[in-house]
């Protein structure tokens, strides 16, 4: 069975799984450096479209934090995390304890943090795929874009320019608190951050074959 | 008030559409034509330079030349002619610094659209491109202003 965005339910499945063994890598690691509990809902993937993806992530001029980092080896793509000015401020405060934090104006040293998350969360979905599939990609040093979503998407869409192609999209909710009792996980900040794989398209058959997906 | 999307062109006339917008133009770049004379207004909001370099079967509104000679001949079949045009434009920016954007592809989109719009003899009276931020260009067609919006910065009017 095909859906009409082209993969079966079984290749939706293993993206599926693909993001859940995904965000709890970058749980793991988002607790390691913020010495916080850092809780997860089930993320919820899908495969969209750019301009799905836009109005999805709250319309083209919504500013957001976008992480682009590119892949190559046995995959190659682009992968881009884009987290809302909540969820980069709630990481700033943690790690710098600083309040209000311009994202406009980061400081060196925060700049290469942002791009540390970005590392940390691609890293994680990456490895997840690696895991599954025993394929390997190299991945460059995150770029870091603070601006409106609709520009920050356009840099896949212009590179990938077959048309109407489409780009898996996990959106991801972070929970971070100070313990595990129910009070404190529910005073604790619920942020959302979204992962972006933009593999060519011969990529993802790589995957899928590897993974024993018929096609 | 009349959106244009990306790889999209519109042609209206002043009296019956005020305002034209598209928005979050990064490496895109938007065009806005006009010929006061006829009272006929454009905008295309191109992606990438030139379709000689296209996939087979793409859609020609996405790159510069074709999408632009589109826009124009939407023009002229509405009366307006194209010495009487001018042009104001906006994008071409690199989101992500040059390190990590692919061809340079902002420079390259401004490069072919001021190359296309020469060819045409049709002048660019003001514009608003390169660097590294996003722009949302409204274009007022009955004063012919094109206003750009940043997330950061000072709207500006061209």
């Amino acid at each position: 069975m095909t859906h009409s965005d082209g993969l079966s339910l079984a290749e939706l499945d293993v993206l599926g799984e693909i993001g859940n063994i995904g965000q709890g890598n970058a749980a793991t690691s988002l607790a390691a450096f913020s010495h916080k509990l850092v809780t997860i809902d089930v993320p919820c993937v899908r495969m969209l479209d750019i301009n799905e993806a836009v109005s999805f992530l709250g319309g083209p001029e919504k500013v957001v934090t976008g992480i682009l980092v590119r892949l190559s080896g046995d995959i190659s793509g682009i992968m881009l995390t884009i987290m809302d000015e909540m969820f980069v401020k709630e990481l700033l405060k943690i790690v710098f304890c600083k309040d209000a934090v311009d994202l406009y104006s980061l400081d060196e040293m925060e700049q290469s943090f942002v791009q540390e998350i970005g590392n940390i969360l691609s890293g994680s979905y990456l490895n997840a795929v690696s895991a599954l599939s025993g394929l390997s990609a190299e991945v460059s040093v995150p770029a870091v874009s603070v601006d409106m979503v609709g520009a920050i998407l356009a840099v896949p869409a212009v590179e990938f320019a077959a048309a109407g192609s489409k780009v898996l999209f996990i959106e991801d909710s972070f929970t971070f608190s100070d313990g595990f009792d129910e009070k404190e996980r529910v005073n604790g900040s619920r942020m959302r951050s979204n992962m972006i794989l933009i593999p060519e398209m011969s990529s993802l058959r790589t995957i899928f074959d590897r993974l024993g997906v018929s096609v | 008030m009349l959106t244009v999307g990306i790889a999209d062109v519109r042609a209206v006339y002043t009296k019956d559409e005020d305002l034209l917008v598209t928005y979050a133009l990064g490496s895109c770049v938007g065009i806005c034509l006009y010929d006061r004379t006829a009272g006929v207004a454009g905008l295309a909001h191109i992606m990438l330079p030139w379709s000689k370099e296209s996939y087979k079967g793409d859609d020609p509104l996405r790159y510069a030349d074709t999408g632009i000679t589109e826009l124009i001949s939407r023009m002229c079949a509405m009366g307006a002619e194209r010495s009487r045009m001018a042009a104001k434009t906006a994008g071409g920016a690199q989101m992500f610094g040059y390190a990590s954007e692919a061809f340079n592809i902002g420079d390259r989109n401004i490069n072919a659209v001021n190359k296309v719009l020469s060819a045409y003899g049709i002048p660019v009276v003001a514009s608003s491109v390169g660097g590294n931020h996003a722009r949302t260009l409204y274009f007022h067609t009955d004063t012919c202003i094109a206003e750009v919006k940043t997330a950061m910065r000072e709207t500006i009017n061209l």
